[in-house]
């Protein structure tokens, strides 16, 4: 087990590496690729009058006119062992792990991501628990009680959760529930937990109700049909037939066939969630990882788009290996050498 | 009752949600305010804060609200060039001189502020004075002196620090080589010559060239003083020292910040500045939709951005009467307008600019910017809230919709009887302007000028698209879609970023087409006359020449539709910024 542990590590390590020279490339390659002369880009960080010679300094500064060998390596080795920049009276440090530092705020990102997590692990974690709960529980009675009213009105409602995009719920939840009934906060609005849990969950409530509302249906459609397909096998009978009751044939043997491959969407949806709620975090005005990469690609900010993507790509790195490991824990018949 | 209000409230929430999908605005709107920055103002109702005070009150107390849709592109007074963080700004700092507190055009009128009194210029223009008051102070006491405005002026020159700033003492300032105090050999950051300081109450500026507007300069953010033992370069926006009446309580960029009173300001030492709120909160990246929605349910007070409401909003507010009365539809200095590039052929032949001049229909280019609530047709550059600007219209039409046989009689002269082709640019995420390419196709198409139209990103569209000479040129640009707002409301602040040729560089231009020795004189000569009156004439004739050159289609003077929360009191649209005056405004509750 230690070993498969390792061998994931060492292959999630890799692949990171990948996702770096990749995204790399994509910002600072291509552009120079399809024509773009240093002086083009650097153009995106000066100020509207700025004159050629301005736009020279900037992309020098900028590191534009090294190799774009010279470049990736600095911020390979920034990762590592971090890297000074100049703020105009004094040069700062930025400790590793240093993602650089922003072209436009001239921050470095690393404090911004790990600052802007906390939201982000905040609506996804609490969104993931009502929506497994809901959608897993929902599945199961629909699957149970297939053909009856509940079924059809429960799968009705859960297409429309897949159906409708988060920005029409989040907007409509936020007209009703916020600006007109006043049960909710405004857009916009985050508390820290440890400054106060329940401000923290009040601010959150209508966002983790709206993903969830979205992912819910997904879930709760795909365990209606594994349960369905589940609850007509042989062993399901065998339990039966062995005179056990119909609370424990179902909880026991019939739900945790149907665990395996939710937990398999789960991971992935979870790893991408906690790489930005792109769409909630833009609805709702969550300062989140989400939000940031939105505003970093509508800015060209490429250290901070480097960054996000760096961090969302650890985040579903992660999620799917503890996701394997608990196949091991969900299905017996799994072993990892 | 209570299930009433729910079915209420989904109702405008839906409505609300199904506006958003009808983007770009609707057509014409009953809204028919046509005034310098005024309309039919009324005691109470649309327009009640244009031309005069809304709600004039002087109760101070209570949390002012803002929110931001983006974010500033600094808190720096150095390093900042947004209209609305101009009008910001004023609350926690203190330029040389401001735009007064005043609605309608006064407000656009300068006034002194840290300075006692107008700038003293020499005979040759070219040595500007100004004295200090006394008394004024830093947030931590320190008393201000000259020299901490020369030391502000002087980091704001370094353009690799802080890149966003206007770089107008760059060009003026006879710099003599001299770049940034951070690379300064005299060690209080102070070796920069085109600046003396012979006493802590006066500062001199001396300029390479002549220039009558410069108090314009000595209003801008990078006057306002800053401390040398403070200054933490690209930091300094974390932590800015006021001098205005508000300091910061809490920084956090990207997200919010939140200000209280400066203990440390001096009312006496202020004749400009009422400071009505205790406390200034601003919470920044806000989806721009919610941010309407929060402004009308009044958990919200200003949306700093000053631009107007968005679509959806507008579309709410303007079909509903008790929202239209706590709305303000005021003109801006800010026009909507397509270049003519003379490199394209055929082009480079003012008879073929002409022809598009006369063809164009000005009305469907009206329609593009959501029809009279979105702007009035321009038939010129200078917008009519610039003091002093003239109504120009050399290619008249009929009710603004093309004289057809005059641009055929204007092809022919050209030498192109039949028409031509040539592509039109736009900014690809800006549906306004997709609309005015394509009625301009429609409304040139009819002469036969046939328009190809061509989208580029917004982002990249002045630095190496369409503002970048080259790439026009090889890409047969003939046309660029474009818009342009004052950096301040007079003739040089709005004419000469767009219109003069000797700005032209390779890439990141304002200037797209304009590019007329006739047009560059008119510019010298407004430029060096020091009679005010004179001189917006003087604008005027520049207006005048880039019209007869025919380089620019005039499109739209914009105007914004604003909402206007009923607790907010002393609410007025200022002519200096084309927003309310967020150094007036007070709340009630």
């Amino acid at each position: 087990m230690l070993a498969y542990i390792i061998r994931r590590l060492l292959g999630a390590v890799i692949l990171l590496f990948v996702v770096s020279l990749v995204t790399f490339s994509i910002f600072f390659l291509v552009p120079r690729i399809a024509g773009a002369s240093v002086e083009d880009m650097a153009s995106r960080y000066v100020g509207k009058t700025a004159d050629a010679e301005t736009i020279r300094q900037m992309a020098e500064k900028l590191g534009f006119t090294d190799p774009l060998l010279t470049q990736y390596g600095r911020f390979v080795s920034a990762i590592f062992v971090g890297a000074d920049y100049s703020t105009g009276p004094t040069t700062v440090h930025c400790p590793a792990p240093c993602l650089g530092y922003s072209f436009i705020t001239q921050n470095p990102v690393w404090p911004d991501l790990v600052d802007r997590m906390g939201v982000t692990i905040s609506l996804a974690v609490g969104a993931a628990v009502i929506w497994l709960f809901f959608g897993v529980a929902t599945g199961v009675l629909s699957a149970l009680r297939r053909g009856t009213v509940f079924d059809r009105a429960a799968m009705g409602v859960a297409l429309a959760g897949v159906s409708l995009p988060i920005f029409f719920t989040g907007l409509l939840s936020l007209t009703i529930f916020s600006y007109g009934l006043g049960w909710a906060v405004p857009g916009g609005t985050y508390v820290n937990f440890a400054e106060n849990p329940l401000a923290w969950a009040g601010a959150l409530i209508l966002p983790w109700v709206t993903l969830a509302f979205l992912n819910a249906a997904g879930y709760a459609r795909l365990t209606r049909a594994t349960m369905l397909e589940t609850m007509n096998e042989d062993f399901i009978r065998t339990a039966r037939a062995k005179g056990l009751n119909e609370r424990t044939v179902v909880v026991k043997h019939g739900l945790r066939s149907v665990l395996t491959p939710i937990l398999t969407i789960f991971g992935l949806d979870l790893g991408i969630l906690l790489g930005g709620a792109v769409l909630t975090e833009s609805t709702y005005s969550l300062p989140g990882l989400g939000k940031y990469a939105i505003d970093a690609i509508v800015n060209n900010d490429l250290p901070k788009v480097l960054g996000v993507t760096l961090v969302g790509a650890t985040f579903i790195v992660i999620a799917n290996l503890v996701v394997d490991l608990l196949y091991a824990v969900v299905d017996p018949r799994v072993k990892y050498s | 009752m209570r299930k009433q209000r729910l079915v209420t409230m989904v109702a405008a929430g839906a409505a609300t949600v199904m506006a958003l999908s009808a983007c770009g605005g609707g057509g014409g709107s009953s809204n028919n305010n046509n005034n310098k920055g005024g309309g039919n103002p009324s005691a109470t109702g649309p327009n009640a804060a244009i031309g005069k005070a809304f709600n004039p009150s002087d109760k101070k107390g209570g949390t002012l609200r803002f929110a931001n849709a983006g974010d500033w592109d600094s808190l720096d007074p150095g390093d900042t060039y947004y209209a609305y963080s101009w009008n910001f700004i004023r609350l926690y700092g203190r330029s040389l001189m401001m735009f007064a507190s005043a609605p309608g055009q006064d407000g656009a009128k300068l006034t002194p502020d840290l300075a006692e009194s107008k700038g003293v210029p020499s005979e040759d223009l070219k040595t500007w004075t100004y004295k200090i008051r006394k008394g004024v102070k830093f947030d931590d006491g320190t008393p201000v002196t000259s020299k901490d405005v020369k030391y502000g002026v002087s980091r704001s020159l370094d353009k690799d620090i802080f890149p966003n700033g206007p770089t107008y003492f760059n060009e003026f300032l006879d710099l003599q080589g001299y770049t940034s105090p951070y690379k300064d050999s005299d060690p209080n950051g102070l070796g920069l010559k085109a600046i003396e300081t012979p006493d802590d109450q006066t500062i001199v500026f001396k300029l390479k060239k002549p220039f009558a507007d410069f108090d314009y300069f000595a209003g801008m953010p990078s006057t306002m003083p800053v401390p040398k033992a403070k200054d933490t370069g690209s930091k300094y926006k974390e932590k800015v020292v006021s001098t205005g009446p508000y300091k910061f309580e809490k920084v956090e960029l990207g997200k919010s910040f939140s200000m209280v009173r400066n203990e440390n300001w001096d009312p006496a030492t202020d004749p400009n500045r009422k400071a009505l709120p205790d406390k200034i909160t601003v919470q920044v990246n806000v989806n721009p939709d919610d941010l309407d929605n929060r402004l009308m349910s009044g958990d919200l007070d200003v949306d700093v951005v000053g631009s107007g409401v968005q679509p959806a909003a507008q579309a709410k507010i303007l079909a509903d009467p008790n929202l239209k009365n706590n709305s303000d539809n005021p003109l801006s200095a800010r026009l909507w307008f397509t270049n003519i590039n003379g490199e394209v052929a055929p082009l480079d032949n003012i008879e073929c600019r002409k022809a598009i001049q006369y063809a164009a229909d000005r009305t469907g280019y009206q329609r593009a910017y959501g029809g009279n609530a979105g702007g009035e047709v321009a038939s010129s550059l200078l917008p009519p809230i610039i003091p002093g600007a003239e109504k120009i219209d050399l290619y008249p039409s009929k009710d603004n919709a093309g004289d057809l046989d005059k641009a055929k009689e204007a092809l022919t002269k050209c030498g192109q009887p039949n028409g031509f082709e040539t592509n039109i640019s736009y900014r690809a995420e800006r549906p306004k302007e997709k609309a005015t390419a394509e009625s301009l196709q429609q409304s040139l198409g009819k002469v036969g000028i046939k328009l190809n139209i061509k989208a580029y990103p917004t982002g990249d569209y002045a630095k190496l698209y369409a503002g970048k000479p080259d790439f026009a040129k090889s890409n047969n640009l003939g046309m660029m879609v474009f818009g342009w707002a004052a950096d301040w409301p007079n003739g040089f602040g709005f004419l000469k970023e767009i219109t003069d040729s000797r700005n032209i560089k390779p890439a990141g231009n304002t200037n797209f087409s304009v590019k007329d020795p006739k047009v560059n004189e008119a510019i010298d000569k407004a430029m060096t006359e020091k009679d005010e009156n004179a001189r917006q004439k003087a604008w005027v004739e520049v207006d005048r020449k880039a019209m007869e050159s025919a380089y620019a289609l005039p499109g739209v003077v914009a105007k914004g539709l604003y909402y206007r929360p009923k607790n907010l009191t002393n609410v007025f649209i200022t002519d200096g910024f084309s927003e309310y005056d967020y150094l007036a405004l007070g709340v009630s509750g």
